[in-house]
Order: structure tokens, then sequence, then C-alpha cells
């Protein structure tokens, strides 16, 4: 077991976030400051079309900042080459995998491209890495399997194995569990909350599972209309910062559950 | 334990030997009528009982077996790497525009000599005139559809833009057509039908450079292409440059097959066919095991494919063109059919 330190890793500074087109530049989301500490599992919570994909994609280095920076482990992301930040940053992303012939145990193997020859030989620490990978997913049982055959719990698992055999500092997944039932979606979430706490590794999820992400996550960022809010469950009910969360004519957040409720119109 | 990565080396080997047999099938199928022990003696280098025999085997049937590997195994390794980098299942070696452009620099040369001049049509007999008519074409219609390529981020624009050059490079050969002469255009057809034999050994042996440089250069795309069976942004976060290995792999497709066409002219079906076949028999998407799979059966087939184009009088050639399709479709329809599922 590692011990938790208090060294933040992920930062943004006075971070803007959006597409630009030609001259013109569409910002989705401005003046973002954040800090994410090591080791811990963090929920990224905003309504729909708020900005957290492109929140998570920006964080990831795959998108560039309009303005503004993300630091992370003390390094410009924007300056860091591609293949240095991908023995770094790892994703889970929402969209599906092209139609392919790929096991699971080839999937997971592509994590470790980063660190593979120019052929992609598998040496035996990459061996290592991709079964333990299996193991703590509980996805060793699947690995000859083709991805099309998993149900959505367990392709979910293995697109995690794949990140964590990619053996990086922080993983980023961005609705991990969008299509998946309740029993399944607190499977993932406990799952990611130990993976953190065994492996120091820092886990950053968005995701629309709220009452879920209060329970369990260490850190909470709140995206709302007005700003950004980041910190722990307690903290953020100090602020009243769950109120900004949902327009209030629907739910609203109960002070003594700690959880949203449905509002019902009597 | 479950064995992770499963154990190729024996399809591998009966590929090789299906490819051995098919050689020495091609080798000896022709006009002439050479004993097979015969043509043994020959391949290792001895004189055999005729004169004639050892002409006819080394400098037309060997040069043309060789010819229909290459052309064979290139063309589809080129529409794999299509298929995989579109991720369309109906990419082919010729989705950038190569085979129109090279069908417009011939169709320039045969067609184009009754608007430009007869002085031009006085050299197209020679291989070499059609090889750099088409390749001349080829490139530029190439170069058109790469400029216009980097301008777009989207990848499948790309395949849009060659499917549009392609019409328009019909298009002006249809305006060439209709102002030639009928011994213009049966000239002009006879090349569009593609042609194994009547390559020199010279020829060959340029052929034959290009043709190991590219199959080379497949080696260093192996980790990409496998990268981008999860999608692109999948393969950015492993550290995969897109656009580098976009152009790398586009590169490597036009030289080779800007190569095979500009030598055998453009041959239709087998590199959107053979990769097909190939992931139905080898079920896996690792182009470490499918470049090499795909070229193996693309030489095959090709030389299967040669070998019925002599069979009927023995006399004449049938068109290789209508032989790959002819032969080709039905097997496809057949493995789709019987297997329900399409392998992308």
């Amino acid at each position: 077991m590692s011990k938790k330190t208090n060294h933040n890793t992920l930062k943004t500074k006075d971070l803007s976030i959006g597409y630009s087109k030609k001259d013109t530049n569409h910002i989705v989301y401005n003046n973002i400051n954040l800090k994410v500490s090591k080791g811990s599992f963090v929920a990224l919570l905003g309504k729909n079309g708020i900005g957290k994909s492109t929140l998570l994609r920006t964080l990831s280095g795959v998108q560039k900042p309009l303005n503004g920076s993300v630091f992370f482990n003390d390094k410009d992301v924007s300056s860091t080459s591609n293949s240095e930040l991908a023995t770094q940053i790892s994703m889970v992303l929402t969209e599906r995998l092209p139609e392919s012939q790929l096991t699971v145990f080839e999937l997971v193997a592509l994590g470790r491209q980063p660190y593979t020859n120019w052929v992609d030989k598998l040496s035996n620490d990459d061996m290592q890495k991709i079964s333990w990978a299996l193991e703590i997913t509980e996805t060793k049982s699947l690995q000859s399997k083709r991805f099309y055959e998993l149900s959505d719990g367990q392709l979910q698992r293995v697109l995690i194995a794949r990140a964590l055999a990619q053996d990086t500092d922080l993983i980023l997944l961005d609705e991990p569990t969008a299509h998946l039932d309740m029993h399944h979606t607190i499977k993932i979430f406990t799952l990611l909350k130990s993976l953190a706490e065994k492996t120091n590794k820092t886990i950053l999820i968005s995701s629309h599972e709220v009452n879920l992400s209060i329970q369990l996550a260490d850190q909470l960022i709140l995206m709302t209309d007005d700003k950004i809010y980041a910190g722990s469950t307690k903290e953020l009910v100090s602020l009243n910062a769950f109120d900004q969360l949902f327009s209030k004519d629907l739910i609203n957040f109960n002070i003594d559950l700690e959880q949203f409720v449905f509002q019902k119109k009597n | 334990m479950i064995q992770p990565i499963k154990s190729y080396r024996k399809s591998f080997f009966g590929l090789i030997i299906l490819l051995i047999v098919f050689f020495l099938c091609n080798i000896s199928l022709g006009s002439v009528a050479i004993p097979l022990d015969e043509i043994f003696t020959i391949l290792v280098g001895r004189n055999s009982s005729k004169e004639t025999w050892d002409f006819i085997i080394l400098n037309f049937r060997l040069p043309k077996s060789i010819t229909a590997i290459m052309v064979g195994s290139g063309l589809s390794i080129s529409g794999l790497l299509m298929q995989t980098l579109f991720r369309n299942p109906l990419a082919g070696p010729f989705v950038l525009g190569i085979s129109s452009g090279a069908s417009l620099g011939v169709a320039f040369l045969i067609l184009g000599s009754s608007i430009f001049g007869s002085g031009l049509l006085a050299y197209t007999t020679s291989n070499w005139v059609l090889a750099i008519a088409s390749s001349t074409g080829a490139f530029l219609v190439l170069l058109a559809v790469l400029i216009a390529a980097t301008r777009v981020r989207n990848t499948m624009s790309i395949l849009i833009i060659g499917l549009m050059f392609g019409s328009l490079s019909a298009a002006i050969i249809s305006v060439l057509t209709y102002f030639s002469q009928a011994n213009q255009i049966q000239q002009y057809l006879f090349w569009s039908f593609g042609s194994l034999g009547n390559l020199s050994w010279s020829e060959v042996l340029v052929f034959l450079l290009f043709y190991l440089v590219c199959l080379g250069g497949c080696f260093f795309i192996i980790k990409p292409l496998n990268s981008l069976l999860l999608g692109e942004n999948y393969a950015k976060s492993l550290g995969i440059s897109i656009q580098k290995s976009r152009n790398l792999i586009l590169l490597i497709t036009a030289i080779l097959t800007g190569v095979i066409t500009a030598f055998s002219g453009p041959i239709a079906f087998i590199g959107l066919a053979v990769p097909h076949i190939t992931k139905l028999l080898f079920k896996t998407s690792n182009h470490k095991i499918l470049i090499p799979a795909v070229a193996c059966t693309g030489g095959i087939i090709m030389l299967i494919c040669d070998s019925i184009a002599q069979l009927p009088t023995l006399e004449y050639t049938l068109p290789i063109n209508a032989i790959t399709s002819l032969f080709g479709a039905p097997i496809v329809i057949w493995l789709l059919v019987r297997k329900r599922k399409i392998y992308v």
C-alpha cells in the first residue's frame, strides 16, 4: 500500500476551453482554476453541454487550451510531447470502438503501446502489467473473447483495464457509466475508488451519477453556469454549490440527506 | 493459462506452401507445354533439354509469375491499409485516385494523340512510356488529393475527395474517348484490362525495388495501424501522431499502388476483396498478423487468376481484370453469406 500525499498532481491556471475556428474562438468555459491531489478519486459533475468532455479533452492534452494552461506534475501539458503524455495520462472515452476483431487481451495490450518497441513486441514486463490490469478489473476470464461479445459493463471494465495497462499516474474517464444499470454503475464507481486508493493513481471521471459521486468521490468538481466549484462534499455543501448545479424547478439538493431529490409538484 | 495470442504459425505455413504450389502451377502453364521436371531443372539454374524452354521460362513466365505475386500482394496490402485508415470496408487501394490518375495519364497518351498530334502515338507500344504516362497521371492526381487532404481534418473527407477526383478523371477520359478513333480506343481499352506479362527483367527489377521499399515501410506502421483500431482519439492518447501516421500510410499506399498500376494497369477487385477474404480466414485485426497474411493471400489469388487467364485455349490470355472479378466476386459473396458477419 502506498501512502497518500497531498501533492497537487493536476493543476489548471486561468484555463479557457473551447474550439477555435479560423480566427474566432468559441469559448465553452472560462477561467478554470483547479487543483487535484495525487491518488484521489475525483468526479466532474455538470449538466449536459456545459463542457465536461471538452474539459477532459483539454486536461488530457488531446485538445489545445484557448487560454491559460494545464499542469500535470508541474509540467505544462501543452508543451509535453504526445509520446511522453501517453506514459502519464490515459483515457477511457465515451465513443464506441470501431468494428474490429480485437480480443480483450489485444485491446488491453494496446495500452502498452507507449512502452513497446517499433514492432509492438510485448516484453515480460508488459505481460505482467497486462495480466495485473486484467486481474484487478476481474476481466481475466474474458481475455480471449472479442470485445463486441461483451456486455456494456464488461466492456467498460476492459477499457479501464486498458487504461491501467498504460501505467499512467492520471486516468481520465468520460462518463464511464453512461449505459450501465445501477448495479454495474456502482461496481464501476467502487472499482475506481479502490483503484485510486490501492495504486495512488489519480482518477478523474465525468459523470451524471451525482448522488453516487457525492457519496464516493474524494473530491467533486461542479461545473455550473456561473463558476466552477471544487472540493469535498462538505466544503461544497457549506458553499451551497449544489444548488447551482441544476435549475430548481425539478430537482433540489437536500442538505440533510446530502442527495439530490426529485421535486414533486402538489 | 490460456495462450493469449493465438499461434498463427500453421496457417502461415499453409499459405507459403500454397504460394509455392501455385507459383509452380503458374509457371508450368502457357501456350508451350513444358514438362514439370524440366521446369525444376531450369529454376535451379541448369539447362533443360531444349533451349527455347529455357528462354520461355526465364524470360517470359518467371518474370510474369513474380509480377503476379508482387501485384497481388501489393494491392492487397494497400487495400488493407486503406480499410483500416478509413475504417471503411469498401475502401480499396484506388480510393486515393491513383487508378483514375493513371488511366488519365494513359488516356492522354493514347487517346490524346488525335488531339495533340500523332507524334505521341508512335511511342505507345513501349512499356516504359506507358509506365511513365500512367505514373505521371497517378502522381498528379494523387498530389491533388493529398494537398486537399492536408486541408481537411476529417479522415473521411479524404475518402470522398479521392472519389471526386476519380469522377473528374473519368469525365475527362470520356471526353477524350469521344474525340478518338476506334483503334486508339481499343488500345486504351486493352491497357485498362490490365496485364501481368510483357515485363522485361529490368522492369521487374525496378518494380521489385519499389515493392521492397514499401514492404519495409509497412513495419513502421504496424503500431499506428493497431492503435487506430481503437479510433483516432484513443490512438492519440497512446502517443501516436495521427497526422504523421496518416501521411506515412498514405505515402506507402500511393507508391505501392502507383508502381503496380504503372507496370500492370488498373487491376481491380484484388485490393478490395483479399483483405476481406484474409480477415475471414484469420479472424484477427492485429496488423502484425494481417499484413503478411494479406500479402500471401493476395499473391496466391493473383497467381490463380493469372493461371485461369491462361487456361481456356492456352493460345490466348484472357484479360486479367475480368478474371479477378469473375473468379473473385462469387467467392467473396459465398464467404460472406456463409459466415454472415463482415469483419472490418
